[in-house]
């Protein structure tokens, strides 16, 4: 009975990951694929990655462009905020948190409707790429704070200040060489979330462009869309080979922080 | 709380940038959101109730991420345990395939579905083979299924693999060595602890699947979910005001579903959520 019971279940696992796992083979076997109608043999080819390139490159390059940005605000606003929240008090950082979080738990769609109502007809900010980035850093900052506070709170960072303190050292010496030194471990797993959420962000992004700010996954709907299966895989593949390194690496410290706290 | 080396006036201001931006471009934004969808004395919000489009949009929403959330939790559930119980050749393998789909946007989701089941599909092609008739189902409410389905079992299965990990192996030898079966043990012993843990990965999972609008885009399915209406009324009808009106449902919904499990499963939810 326990036999037949682990079997099912392995049975059950191994059918949920091959049903993940095999869409994204053979989308990355179609982007190379010189017809994938008539299969394989039809021969391995580049010529939808160069067409991709000619087509999209820039899309792909100003989602890079934004995904940067976006990182380099959210470090302003999110590291500071984070620290702070971890040294007030409960109830103070819980409903900052919760408000802080409310833009990922209510639909992008709402958001994006929002910021278009409000903003929309400041035509200059409407149609620039900061109109994106701005979507963005709403959507994403949450993570930064979360991943940031919560390194804070696992450490003794009062006395290690202290400590510099009657040292000498004043706050601005203080955070550079006692806080942020000790909070990188958290600085870098939220980084990691904030660049491949705003890679692939859609949600809110599908709203805010316009014809001439597409981003990578405004222009992968386009090219489902509007191309042939071989185009779009081989767009889709572009898409992985950026984002897989990046979740590869965060789940690589995950493990490492893991480890160190057993 | 008297903290001298980081004084409560500093921490504002540490606290202050985030919380400005956050409040003039999302509080300010979603608070116009919600005086357009009131225009014209609450019109909006009348249709939607009278009109049965807007009410079946909504109730297929509702049905459809219900189903994705039981199924994704039953599954996660079964793949979790087994993952985070055993230790086999592959396992690490295993977990990288299920957790890999994370970082997918919802438009890539669809796209995978598009493989499995679309006209040129997996499905179809072997379906051709063995029964000499096509079968394509990913532009139907089959295929949203299974989309949905896609993009939530790899957040289902790290939740439900943290809450067992933490569980306490004693509780279930003692069950056993008291002469529970197998059965038993899940039911009584496994189920109860990772509690919290499911309700907040199923609320999670909902909350996703009700505003899951890239998938949807995809497929460009005939089924009406809500962020596909609230897409078309503001692209196709020029509607902003029944846009906006569905759009505060829609978020009010999502937001109401994580506040609830929050307060049923207290700490624990909220901290995976």
């Amino acid at each position: 009975m326990r036999r037949a019971l682990t079997a099912a279940q392995a049975l059950v696992t191994v059918l949920m990951s091959l049903f993940l796992l095999v869409p994204t083979l053979m989308s990355m076997a179609a982007g190379v694929t010189d017809n994938y109608f008539r299969g394989w043999r039809s021969g391995f080819t580049l010529r939808w990655l160069a067409q991709v390139w000619d087509l999209y490159s820039d899309a792909i390059f100003l989602s890079l462009r934004i995904a940067v940005v976006t990182l380099l605000i959210v470090l302003v606003l999110g590291v500071p905020a984070a620290y702070a929240l971890s040294r007030s008090g409960r109830r103070l950082a819980r409903l900052v948190e919760g408000l802080l979080v409310l833009p990922v738990a209510v639909p992008g769609l709402a958001s994006a409707l929002g910021l278009l109502v409000v903003y929309g007809g400041v035509t200059a900010f409407r149609v620039s790429w900061w109109f994106i980035v701005v979507g963005h850093v709403i959507f994403t900052l949450p993570f930064m704070v979360r991943s940031v506070a919560a390194v804070c709170r696992s450490q003794d960072l009062k006395t290690l200040e202290e400590g510099a303190a009657s040292l000498g050292a004043g706050f601005a010496q203080r955070f550079a060489s006692v806080v942020l030194p000790n909070i990188r471990s958290g600085i870098l797993a939220g980084a990691l979330t904030v660049v491949t959420l705003s890679i692939g962000e859609f949600n809110l992004t599908w709203m805010l462009h316009t014809p001439l700010t597409k981003t990578l996954p405004v222009g992968l709907a386009d090219a489902y869309a509007s191309m042939r299966l071989e185009v779009g895989s081989a767009y889709t593949l572009v898409f992985f080979v950026m984002i897989v390194p990046l979740l590869v690496w965060m789940q690589t410290i995950g493990r490492h922080e893991k480890g160190a706290v057993r | 709380m008297r903290d001298a080396i980081f004084p409560a006036r500093r921490r504002w201001l540490f606290l202050a940038p985030a919380l400005t931006v956050f409040a003039a471009f999302w509080l300010l934004p979603m608070a116009a959101l919600v005086g357009v969808s009131a225009e014209q004395r609450g019109a909006s919000y009348a249709a939607m109730v009278a009109s049965p489009r807007y009410l079946r949009s909504l109730l297929a929403t509702l049905g459809l991420s219900l189903g994705v959330t039981l199924a994704t939790v039953v599954l996660s559930t079964v793949a979790g345990l087994f993952l985070e119980r055993r230790r086999f050749a592959g396992r690490e393998l295993l977990i990288a395939v299920l957790t890999l789909p994370l970082a997918f946007p919802g438009v890539v989701v669809g796209f995978m579905i598009i493989m499995l089941a679309g006209r040129q599909g997996l499905i179809g092609t072997l379906t051709q083979a063995l029964l000499g008739e096509r079968s394509v189902f990913a532009y139907s409410l089959t295929g949203l299924f299974l989309g949905y389905l896609y993009f939530s079992i790899p957040r289902v299965i790290l939740t439900v693999m943290a809450a067992a990990e933490k569980l306490d192996p004693r509780l279930e030898e003692a069950a056993r060595s008291l002469g529970a079966g197998s059965w038993a043990v899940v039911r009584d012993v496994l189920l109860p602890a990772l509690r919290p843990a499911l309700i907040a990965s199923a609320s999670m999972c909902f909350a996703t699947s009700i505003g899951a609008f890239g998938t949807a885009f995809t497929l460009a399915t005939d089924v009406d979910v809500l962020p596909m209406t609230i897409y078309n009324e503001f692209t196709l009808n020029a509607n902003m005001t029944m846009a906006a009106a569905l759009s505060v449902v829609l978020g009010l919904v999502t937001w109401g579903v994580l506040a609830l499990s929050q307060w049923l499963g207290g700490e624990a939810a909220g901290a995976a959520a």
